[in-house]
């Protein structure tokens, strides 16, 4: 059981990660216009 | 590239379709020759400026119809270019760019985003255009040595997207940091709360069937040192919020909220570090997460109403017509200065106030001063910034600019009373001081009973009392009530652009209503017709060639003249309109035009039409003489009548309770004739107001109790903004819409009625979502003073209880949902 003191710090690693890349989009306005994009990407061109 | 369109388009009427914008074309403008038809020229300049960049793709990828290309193909978009205001708008980029964000009209569907991206290719020298959908706004970056932005303006106008430049761009860009700053508080506040939960399952499994001592305290530790960034970062929004409000010697629902986090982590910490007791680590990151996901909602529909708003305002013109050695040059209002000649065409609003230096026309006093009458003006003669000119060019020497003018200083007066008005304290945060005061009470009788019976375990219940009674529904309700009511409210047709405006609006007190414009139509209307009926036909054929607002209400009353009768014009200016219809010699105009003109044989009016003249006069109606071969025939009357839902509406705001009242700018005769028809007595009436003194009547009706001012025009500005609740109409000036608290995106008053009630109804969900809160809060208190609370018991507690007031929220039907497309708009 005592692996729990290793899996346990690596899994709150990968949580960090997670939210370092969400706050990193939020900041960058990636969230700031959620309509657009779903209609930009119908635009097969270019 | 050949298209897939048909080439002759039926429509529904069986008429040929424009092949650009599919409305119907002319039966004159069809030449059975074309391979297509085009309703006018600008949709054939469109289709051919797409065609020729091979952008056909775009009438396959759009919906609806195209919007029709802007009309005012003159337009130069000079102002864009000046350096004043590319300083203030735009910002430089790498490589030597500009970048700037003009907002679209027009905009509505994903072919406009196709297109309006596709500007890179359309103008050389654009670098990037990137359309916002929802906020119609487009973000163009240009190489301003290749391509001025004026010209970049002058091919979107082309398009059929009249572009205007933004306006409150640096609040709006506040409004933005601060939302992402709030959603990644959000983002590290879940994750936190999610794992904290995690670790707590594995507690509560201990708890049950025990647990090693180092796995406890290991668990422990983990929980404490992730709830540390989620406490700091998330919950310090609210340790803020509540400091802020202490020092202003306030208590808000933020308060027992810091009190009940506070508790809940430190009580952990020590326990931690004891190694023995409870820790309720994982409630209050739930907490903080839950609470800050509410405030989130709530801004963001706020935001959303306040960027429509301020995009509504930058409709309105930014640039003037400067004149220079007789040639006109568009630079920025800002840059106008006293002693400049401007031109103002018929349909602008002047941009400053001045006199006219040439030019005879009319001008539309209403938001400005709520005179519905339009005013005939000469040289010589002053005209005032934010009023319109309706008939024809006129030149203006400019005196006083900016907030030098009559408007400037109403707009100063404005920001006086949105800074003065005194904060109403809101159900929420009046409960909070007794919730406060309570829970602390229950905590010191919890601490003293469990002293005499368990002194080890005292401190701990009372702690428990505390983390258990944190308002985490109790915070919610309000937010999300109020969140939901909002995005409701919007798609109805009402922009609310703060959270406390619904609850403000359910304490009925007095209304009082700007008269021109928001109880009638805003504009001349054939009321009353004396005299022989057959001239009629004649009287709208002539008309027919002026735009006179006069002359325009007669064709509106009369009809499009029937084809057939030959009119030559003779003399046509302010006051009249002299002409030859079928051979005879007819005169439409003011009682001094018309005796002047109607000719020798008998310029004296018959009895029964003097009589006419009279009574039209007394009602407050503008009197037009009709006139043929030199007789006076008929007598009309043109008023500002009462918009149809009017009455109907003010019947259902008395029924609410409140007290509606007319504060008119219009003389005191015609406010007091419409205030009879809607029921209101004499008192309530008042004319002739001047801005300042609607500002007075509300500053004076505050003394009693909540004032609501409807307006729509710069005259109320001052009013809407110092009124418990400002509620501006569509269709009115944009000082009305910047100063009030609600927009409602149609014109006139027939709404007001649905706002109230909606208001009504969305507090009855807050109360509702409040006695849910509390009601599970006494729940909470009994187990703690019993001594059974657990954090398991409070784990399953605090959701369940949010859940309900999430539910309750969302499932209410608070706003009607009015025509979905309309109220995009």
């Amino acid at each position: 059981m005592s692996v729990m003191f290793v899996l346990l710090p690596v899994a709150l690693l990968f949580a960090g990660a997670a939210v370092g890349v969400f706050v990193w989009a939020a900041r960058a306005g990636q969230f700031d216009d959620l309509e657009t994009p779903s209609v930009r990407i119908l635009h097969d061109d270019d | 590239m050949p298209t897939t369109e048909p080439i002759l388009a039926p429509t529904t009427a069986g008429a040929v379709a424009c092949a650009h914008c599919g409305l119907a074309v002319p039966a004159a403008a069809v030449d059975a020759a074309a391979p297509r038809q085009f309703c006018c020229e600008g949709c054939r300049a469109v289709w051919a400026i797409l065609h020729e960049h091979g952008l056909e793709r775009y009438y396959a990828l759009r919906g609806g119809a195209a919007p029709a290309p802007a009309p005012a193909a003159d337009r130069l978009y000079s102002e864009l270019d000046d350096p004043g205001f590319q300083g203030r708008a735009c910002r430089p980029e790498p490589g030597g760019l500009f970048s700037t964000e003009l907002y679209l009209e027009g905009v509505h569907c994903g072919a406009c985003v196709w297109l309006v991206e596709k500007l890179p290719g359309l103008v050389p020298g654009v670098a990037e255009a990137r359309l916002d959908l929802p906020r119609s706004q487009a973000r163009v970056v240009w190489d301003p040595r290749t391509v001025p932005l004026s010209a970049i303006a002058r091919r979107l106008g082309s398009l059929g997207y009249t572009p205007h430049p933004c306006r409150g761009l640096a609040a709006q860009a506040a409004r933005r940091r601060e939302d992402r700053a709030m959603l990644a508080r959000i983002g590290l506040a879940g994750a936190v709360a999610a794992n904290v939960m995690g670790i707590a399952f594995a507690l509560y499994g201990g708890m049950l069937d025990g647990m090693e001592p180092e796995f406890a305290a290991f668990f422990r530790w983990a929980s404490l040192l992730l709830t540390v960034p989620s406490l700091i970062w998330g919950g310090g929004v609210f340790f803020r919020s509540a400091w802020a409000a202490l020092s202003a010697r306030t208590l808000g629902m933020d308060l027992p909220i810091s009190i009940g986090l506070l508790t809940g982590f430190l009580h952990g910490v020590v326990n931690t570090v004891r190694g023995s007791g409870d820790v309720y680590f994982d409630s209050v990151a739930a907490l903080i997460f839950l609470l800050l996901s509410g405030r989130y909602l709530q801004r963001r529909q706020q935001r959303a109403a306040g960027d429509a708003a301020e995009l509504a305002a930058s409709l309105y013109p930014t640039a003037a017509r400067l004149l220079e050695d007789g040639r006109v040059r568009e630079v920025p209002l800002e840059t106008l200065a006293p002693g400049v000649l401007v031109e103002v065409r018929a349909g602008d609003l002047v941009p400053a106030d001045g006199v006219i230096a040439a030019g005879r026309s009319t001008v539309d006093l209403s938001l400005l001063s709520g005179e519905s009458a339009p005013l005939g003006v000469r040289a010589g003669d002053r005209v005032h910034a934010g009023t319109l000119n309706l008939a024809s060019r006129l030149e203006v020497r400019v005196e006083r600019t900016g907030l030098d003018t009559r408007v400037g200083r109403l707009m100063a007066l404005v920001e006086e009373h949105a800074r003065r008005r005194a904060p109403i304290a809101l159900l929420a945060d009046r409960i909070s001081g007794h919730f406060v005061a309570a829970v602390l009470t229950l905590a010191a009788i919890t601490f003293a009973l469990w002293a005499r019976i368990d002194p080890s375990r005292a401190l701990d219940h009372a702690a428990a009392l505390l983390i258990v009674t944190c308002p985490c529904a109790l915070g919610l309700a309000t937010p999300l009530a109020v969140s939901a009511a909002i995005g409701q409210a919007a798609r109805a047709g009402f922009l609310v652009k703060g959270g406390d405006v619904l609850e403000k609006l359910t304490r009925p007190g007095r209304m009082w209503l700007d008269k021109t414009g928001t109880l009638t139509e805003g504009r001349a209307t054939l009321v009353r017709w004396h005299g022989d009926e057959r001239v009629k036909p004649l009287v709208a054929a002539a008309e027919a060639h002026s735009s006179h607002p006069l002359a325009r209400a007669f064709l509106r009353a009369l009809g499009e003249p029937p084809a057939g009768i030959r009119v030559e014009i003779m003399e046509t200016h302010g006051g009249g309109i002299e002409a030859l219809a079928d051979g005879r010699r007819l005169v439409v105009g003011s009682p001094e035009f018309v005796l002047g003109r109607a000719g020798e044989s008998s310029p004296a009016l018959a009895p029964a039409l003097a009589g006419a003249v009279g009574a039209l006069a007394g009602e407050g109606l503008t009197p037009v003489l009709v006139a043929v071969d030199g007789r006076v025939v008929a007598a009309a009357g043109f008023g500002d009548p009462l918009r149809a839902d009017a009455g109907p509406a003010l019947d259902r705001v008395r029924a609410l309770g409140w007290r509606p009242g007319i504060l008119s700018g219009d003389d005191a005769r015609i406010a007091r004739a419409a205030g009879e028809r809607l029921g209101l007595t004499v008192p309530d009436c008042r004319g002739g107001v001047s801005p300042e003194d609607k500002l007075q009547a509300v500053l004076a009706g505050g003394a009693e109790g909540p004032v609501v001012m409807v307006g729509d025009g710069v005259n109320d500005a001052a009013a809407l903004a110092a009124a418990t609740v400002g509620i501006a109409v569509a269709g009115g000036a944009e000082a009305a819409l910047t100063a009030a608290d609600v927009f409602v995106v149609r014109p006139g008053v027939g709404r007001i009625a649905e706002l109230l009630e909606g208001a009504g109804r969305t507090m009855r969900v807050v109360r509702r979502n409040l006695v849910f809160s509390l009601a599970y809060n006494v729940v909470g208190v009994t187990l703690a003073m019993t001594g059974v609370l657990n954090p398991l018991v409070a784990a399953i507690l605090m959701p369940l209880s949010s859940l309900t007031v999430i539910l309750s929220s969302y499932r209410a039907r608070t706003f009607a949902r009015a025509d979905a497309v309309e109220a995009r708009r």
